[in-house]
Parts: structure tokens; sequence; C-alpha cells
């Protein structure tokens, strides 16, 4: 079932065309993988779903959620959708979390102002989401600030917060790029186990094919504002359809190095 | 060896006191450099002229405030009275200059907590309309305002009020804390305002804001000029930041972004910035309060330092040191309150 | 526009200054567009020669302050430990009080006049170049390129030279535009007291400070007083272009080490 269609998303920031007529269809329960180098593209599309691109943005195109085009919401109407219905997980969870607001305020804030929970309620949510992303001693940590965590466990309560208001479809912008090695699969894991249980919209971007064809159910290639290619997790892998594709997989570090399925992921995370 | 105190928090804040003794020994002496260096004698400077010409006048002066003796042991006097909570005698009033800071800084205190509360309601929140509105009308037009505010004289600003405001319009009342009619209020903190009030005076109330409106206002401007600008550059560097992009994506409303996101973290900043305006309003006073006769430490220091009352500019240099070495610790202890990362540990 | 007054000073004058020919305390007219004042001089025309007064000096004053100031930064930033915290303490000292009082106390203490007024003024003026220039030179000495020149064999006297002066100057240069401004703001103020320029000069901060014995008179006091505003206005708004056509990031760390 399709929760989100992206159709001929164009977007132009002054004088620059970045993108070019993005097509994109995000499934309920699966994770639509989105590699590309960098400067491609990848997270101006997340962005645009989620209504948040820089000033002076030009957009076309339609993205499509529940019957309606983003694109032509009210910027009020969108932010009632964003946080509840579409939350994104960002890049760098060192930066991305306030470093001067207590978990605790950072969790419950959107929990009290889009569900209208109380105090208590929001806290006992609070307490219940880091449990699940596995945060140790979850009712200490809400009185705790982002410095005092690790990489890996910031990024496991920026993923609590994107989930907290139960939303269908969650953008992922290279959620593991900034961690260290020995976390990556950790996290990676975690959300797809998340996603599958909430029955989640994924857009999982990511430059790192190797965690794409860990996680994906499908893989889309982006390269200068346009997707190349899009299809099947094995599709793509097997058999690129786009000669830039290949390129991209015969640039993985050893065709056999680099972290290639779940399994790979799994004794990634026991090693 | 077991520590004196175990808190982290009491045994940064003696640490502090320690500092900030040895720092305002520093001022001490500096004052007591600058002061006897330079060629200016405080004899003539007292008794005039005429009376200087007669040494067996300037002999008895000299030795009444203890001029005869060497500076090193005018200076270890000085500082052994100090320890004792003896400041010395003005050689202008003759009171002892303990007595005239303790009626001085009141007044000053009022005009200063007015203006610094003022500026920075109004100076933030220029700041932030600017911020948010940038390149807009708001923004240009705040530019100009702050542009203004940061260049005007003070003492030329205080003097057009004064003409403008008390003599011709006649809207608000002369110079002074209160109208020559008017007795002071019992005194228990020194403020009038405060003090009227406390006695149900309310005339007296009523008189003393009416005195301390001008002044109050004259000073604002600066420092909500600088304020202005520093809190626009501030808030427009946080809203940058990837946290108040991951604000927004939770849906929450711009109102809730900017108040608990954006303005948590720009006013770590602004609060050093704070601290430096409060500094430029005392500065600000010597100026303003000479213009309205305000009897503050303003115009106590311009008194002493024109009459080389080495005791009172002593005192004065004391004192200020020591409302920076505070403003400072303040402004540190609320950084910690705000910003956890650089609590104590 | 006041440079250029300054510069080209007689030439543009109606009048002497300092002539005392016309009748007293007359207000603007066509003749005397800024009136005169109670000894009769022409008011327009010693507004016009302020500003060969004030300016000047306060250029000298944020001269000499860079060139105190930011030799004793570069040593302190330099030559840290023991230097870099005999330096710091000392500007400790001099900011803990307000500049105005310290000034004063100096100036009074040095006798009124307006040369007397500039080193009063950079007593408590020179610090601030201290910090910034230490604060950077600090940041550029741990850079590669000038621990490579190091490993290279360069005196610490050259890569100074070469490496670290250069980078600082900028920045300093900026700030110290900015600082024109605050410069004349203090300086006439001191003369405004009293402790600046000596009667009869034609100081902008004492004219208006002879104002106050003709309360009645506005355009005694009002006319200096806006040359005064706007001349620091100008310079202050030549210092933000000047910071807004740097690099906002350097821009940016300039004012939170003016602040600190
Ligand atoms: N704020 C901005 N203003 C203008 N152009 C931008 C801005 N942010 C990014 N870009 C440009 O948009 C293009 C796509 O960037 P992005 O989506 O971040 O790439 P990716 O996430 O694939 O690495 C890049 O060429 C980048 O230079
Ligand atoms: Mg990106």
């Amino acid at each position: 079932m399709t929760a989100l269609e992206i159709k001929g998303l164009t977007l132009r920031i002054g004088d620059a065309e970045i993108l070019r007529g993005v097509d994109l269809d995000l499934e309920a329960g699966r994770i639509q993988g989105l590699a590309g180098e960098s400067g491609s593209g990848k997270t101006m599309t997340g962005l645009a779903v989620m209504g948040l691109l820089p000033a002076r943005s030009h957009v076309g195109g339609t993205i499509t959620y529940g019957g309606r085009d983003l694109l032509a919401l009210t910027p009020r109407q969108l932010g009632d959708l964003r946080g509840t219905e579409i939350a994104m997980v960002f890049q760098d969870p060192s930066t991305s979390l306030h470093p001067m607001l207590s978990v605790g305020a950072q969790l419950t804030d959107h929990l009290r102002h889009h569900l209208r929970l109380d105090r208590a309620a929001a806290r006992a949510r609070a307490v219940e989401l880091l449990e699940r992303v596995r945060i140790p001693d979850p009712a200490g940590a809400l009185r705790r600030f982002a410095h005092q965590f690790s990489g890996g466990q910031r990024q496991r309560i920026a993923i609590a917060i994107a989930l907290a208001c139960s939303p269908t479809v969650l953008i992922a912008d290279e959620p593991t790029t900034a961690l260290d090695v020995t976390v990556q699969a950790g996290v990676l894991h975690l959300l797809r186990d998340l996603a599958g249980e909430m029955g989640l919209a994924v857009l999982m971007v990511t430059h790192d094919l190797g965690v794409m064809s860990a996680v994906a159910d499908r893989v889309a290639v982006m390269r200068d504002g346009e997707v190349v290619e899009n299809g099947d997790r094995h599709q793509v892998f097997t058999a690129p359809a786009h000669p830039y594709t290949a390129s991209l997989l015969a640039s993985l570090p050893g065709a056999t190095g680099g972290v290639r399925s779940l399994d790979d992921v799994r004794a990634l995370e026991e090693s | 060896m077991r520590p004196l105190v175990s808190s982290p928090l009491a045994r940064y804040l003696v640490r502090r006191l320690g500092v900030s003794a040895l720092l305002i020994v520093g001022v001490t002496l500096v004052t007591f450099v600058l002061t006897n260096l330079v060629p200016g004698d405080p004899v003539a400077a007292n008794l005039g002229q005429r009376a200087a010409e007669n040494p067996e006048t300037v002999a008895a002066y000299r030795a009444h405030y203890g001029l005869d003796r060497p500076l090193p042991v005018q200076y270890v006097t000085y500082l052994g009275n100090l320890v004792q909570g003896d400041l010395g005698e003005s050689q202008q009033t003759h009171r002892p200059v303990l007595t005239d800071l303790q009626s001085a800084v009141p007044a000053t205190l009022e005009i200063a907590i007015g203006a610094i509360v003022l500026s920075v309601l109004i100076g933030v929140g220029f700041g932030v309309v600017a911020a948010v509105r940038r390149g807009q009308l708001a923004d240009s037009a705040l530019r100009v305002v702050s542009l203004v505010g940061i260049s005007v004289p003070t003492f030329w600003l205080a003097l057009v009020a004064f003409y403008v405001f008390s003599f011709q319009l006649d809207l608000a009342p002369g110079s002074g804390r209160l109208a020559p009619a008017t007795t002071p209020p019992p005194h228990v903190t020194g403020l009038y305002t405060l003090d009227s009030l406390l006695a149900g005076e309310w005339e007296t109330f009523g008189d003393a804001l009416a005195h301390l409106m001008l002044p109050t206002l004259v000073l604002t401007l600066y420092t909500v000029g600088l304020l202005t600008r520093f809190t626009r550059s501030a808030v427009l560097e946080v809203l940058e930041q990837d946290y108040v992009r991951s604000a927004r994506a939770k849906g929450l409303p711009g109102r809730t972004v900017l108040f608990r996101y954006v303005l948590r973290a720009a006013m770590v900043p602004i609060l050093t910035v704070v601290g430096l305006a409060f500094g430029a309003l005392l500065s600000g006073t010597v100026l303003v309060e000479e213009i309205f006769a305000w009897p503050g430490l303003g115009s106590y220091a311009y008194q002493a330092a024109s009459h080389l009352d080495l005791p009172a500019v002593m005192g004065v240099g004391l004192l200020v040191g020591v409302i920076y070495l505070v403003i400072n610790l303040v402004v540190d202890l609320l950084y910690g309150a705000i910003d956890p990362r650089v609590r104590v540990q | 526009m006041w440079i250029v007054v300054a510069v080209l000073g007689p030439a543009l004058w109606p009048y002497d200054p300092l002539i005392q020919d016309f009748p007293r305390l007359d207000a603007p007219s066509a003749a005397h567009w800024f009136g005169t004042d109670e000894l009769g001089r022409d008011v327009f025309t010693r507004v016009l020669a302020g500003a060969r007064v004030t300016m000047p000096l306060a250029v000298l004053l944020v001269g000499l302050s860079v060139a105190i100031g930011g030799v004793l930064g570069l040593a302190a930033g330099f030559f840290g430990r023991w230097v870099g915290e005999t330096v710091m303490r000392l500007t400790d000292l001099v900011m803990a009080f307000p500049t105005v009082i310290l000034a004063m106390v100096v100036a009074a203490s040095l006798g009124a006049s307006l040369l007397n007024a500039v080193l009063a003024a950079l007593v408590v003026s020179w610090p601030a170049y201290a910090r910034v220039t230490r604060g950077l030179v600090v940041g550029i000495r741990e850079a590669d390129y000038v621990l490579a020149d190091r490993l290279l064999g360069f005196s610490p006297l050259r890569s100074l030279r070469t490496d670290i002066v250069p980078m600082v100057t900028g920045p300093v240069l900026i700030l110290a535009s900015l600082d024109i401004g605050t410069a004349t703001l203090l300086l006439s103020g001191l003369s405004f007291l009293g402790l600046g320029a000596k009667p009869p000069t034609a100081e902008w901060g004492s004219m208006v400070a002879a104002a106050i014995q003709n309360f009645d008179s506005w355009w005694l006091g009002v006319f200096p007083g806006l040359a005064i505003l706007t001349v620091v206005m100008a310079f202050n708004f030549l210092g933000d272009a000047l910071r807004d056509a740097l690099d906002p990031r350097t821009a940016g760390e300039l004012g939170k080490a003016e602040t600190r």
C-alpha cells in the first residue's frame, strides 16, 4: 500500500537546479533505500517531504500523502502533519539534539503539543520509548543531556523522538554515517526492527551501498538531482539497469569486503 | 586531608572568591599608583591655590591625611584599614568614604537597575524580531535604531532630553531624585521608590518615579542598541543550527521553537553582553548624573577624580571593581544554569 | 563627509572659529546657520572646526591602542606561559574598571588637556586589542602550516613575522575601525566633563558642556552633539560594512572575541 508518493519533484534554490523530477513511492512496512553520492540531492528530497527546505526554494511536482498534496498545504497544516505522521531522523545526532534541553524535554514537548498528553502521561510514554530504543536506565536518561550519551545512544534517542507520536512515514537521512563503525549496525538493526513492528514507510537515505543492501527492500539511486535507477534490492545489486549504478557497485571496497546483507550486519554486531 | 568544602559548586565559589580578592587588591594598587605617579597635586586641588601657598596649612593637611609618609607606607596603611572596613576619609566631603558610598550607591542602583532591566527586555526583544524578520522592513528599521543607540553621545542625549521634556514641555520634573519640597522616605534600602512604597507614601513614590524616568531612559538607549545588535547576530547563528531544524521537524509551532529552542541557546552569548552592558551603564552614569544632578556614584566619582580626592577615588575604584566581579560571577553561574555542558562537575 | 570637512578645514569655514565679533547668543539665521554663542562666535564654524579636533585624536587613540594592545597580545599569545598570564591578568585589572571612571581618574591627575585625555583613554582601551590579538595568535600558533615552518627550522621571530602577523592584522584592523566611533564618544565625553579640551578650543564635547550655562539657547548644544552623533554613526556604519564584507565566519568569531 502506497503511503507517500513523490512525483516529478523539482527544486530550484536561487539559480541552482537541485532536483530535476524525482519519482519515489514509499510503501507501508517497507524500506525504500536512496543512494547516491554526496550532493546528489538526497537530503533535499527528504527535506522537501518535511516542508523544511531552505529559504528561496522553488518546488514543483507533487508529494501525495493521505490524498493531499503536501506541497500545497499551508505551513500550519504541514506543521500538524510534521512529527505526528511524517517524522525525520537526521544525519548527525551530536548536532541534531539540543545541547541545553534535557532528553526528557525534547522527547515530551511534541508529545504534549500534538497528542495533548499531560506531564505524567508524556513522561510515561517517553520512558517506554527510551526502553524500546534500548537506552539503559530510561527514567534517569530523561533528566540527562545529549552530551552525556555516546554517539550511538544519541542517535537512538533521536529515533525515539522521531517515533514518539507514532508516525506512518519516517525519513532517515544517513542515520549511521556520523556514527562509529562499531555501533552503525546496531542502530540500523534497531531502525529496521521498529519500522517492521510499526508498519512504517521508511525512506532510508545513505551514500553507503553496503548499508543499503543490508536493510532496504527497494533501492533507488540518485545522481545530479535525478533518480537514475529504482528497483528491487536483489535486482539492483545483481543486475543494475543503469551504468552509473554498476560503476557505484564496482567501487565498493572489495566486492566482498563491504556490508552486503543483513547477515553481515548481524556478524558485525556480534564482533 | 579532607577538603574543607565538599560540594563542587561551593569549592568553585571559594576558588572564585580567592581570585576575586586578589583582583580587588590589584585594583586598589592600580588606582593608588595611577593617582600618585602623575603630577597632579591633591593639596592644591582641595585647598585652593591661596591656602596651598601657606606651607603650614599644607603640612597640616598632609599630616592629617597621612600624605607626609612614604608611598608604600601609605598604601600598606590603606590596605590595613581596608581589612577593618575603613575606607578612609574623603578629603573633600570630610566624611568617611564608606558613608559617602552608602548614600551614593542606592541612588545609582535605582537608575542602573531600571535601565538594565528595560534594556534587556527591549534590546533582546528587538534583536529577536530583527533576526526573525531578517532582511525585511522591521530588520532595517531596528538596524537604524540600534545604530543610533550605540552612536549617540549620552551626555548630549541627557541634555537634549532634559531641555525638551523638563524645560520646554514640562513633562518631566527637573534634576535630583525628588522635588525640593518632598522629604525622602524613611531609610530602609536607600532606593527611594522602594522605601516610599514600604512606608506607604504614594506621593513620594510618584515623585521619585517621575524623577527616575528621564535619566533611566537616557541611559537605556545605548545598551538597547548594544543588545539589539548582539541578540540579532546570536539568534541568526542559532537559527542555522541542526537542532532548530530538528525542533521544526517535530512539528512544534514557530513560537515554541523560537522561545524554547532558539532563545535558550542564544541566551548564553547574550548573557555575556548583558554583563558588559551593565558596565557600560555604570560608565554612562558618570555623564548622566552630572546633568540630572543625581547624587549617585557617578557624580561622586567625578567630584573625587577632579579634586584628586585619593581616598574617595580608591573607594569608588574598589566598589566598582567589586561590582564588576560580582556581575562576572553571576553571569558565569547563569551560564551553568542554562548550559549543562559548562556546569561544574 | 566629515572627513572631507576635516581635511579641507579652514577653506570651508565661513568665519574664524575663535573670533568674537558677532552679537552674542543669536538664534540660527541666514548669516549664522547654527547661531552664535555666549562670546559671539559662529557656532557653525566652530562645529566644522571641531571635526579637526576630535576625529584625528580618535584615530590616534585607536592607532596607539592597536599598537600597544597588539604588541602585548602578540607577545602574550606567542611566548605563552607567564608572559601571557601577566598580560592577561593586567587586562583583567583594567577591565574591572568602567572605562569612563578610570579614564577620568587618569585625566584628572594628568591635568586637563586633549592629549592627556587621549593618554587616559589609551589606558582603558588597549586591553581589548591585547585580548583579541592573543586569542587569534593562540589559534593560529597551533595551525599545521605554522608548525611545519617551525619544523623547517624557521626561527620563532621569523615565524611570528611571516605566519602570524599577517593573519592577525586583518581582524584586528576591522575591530579597530569599529572602535573609532567608541573612541570619539569617550574623548568627547571626557571633554564634556572638562577633562579634555580647554577653552577656547572648538571641541564638540566641551561645546556641549558650555551650552549648559546658556540653557535657553538650544542651538549651542544641539549642533555639536549632532556632529558627534553623525560622525560616530558613520564610523560604526563603516565598521559594520567592513565586517559584513569579510568572511562571515571570521566576523562571527571576532564578535565573540570582542566580548570576552
Ligand atoms: N541551503 C542551500 N542552499 C542552496 N543550495 C543548497 C543548500 N543546501 C544544499 N544545497 C545544494 O543542494 C544540492 C543537494 O544537496 P543534498 O541534498 O544535501 O545532497 P546529498 O544529501 O545527496 O549529499 C547540493 O548541490 C548542495 O550544494
Ligand atoms: Mg545529505
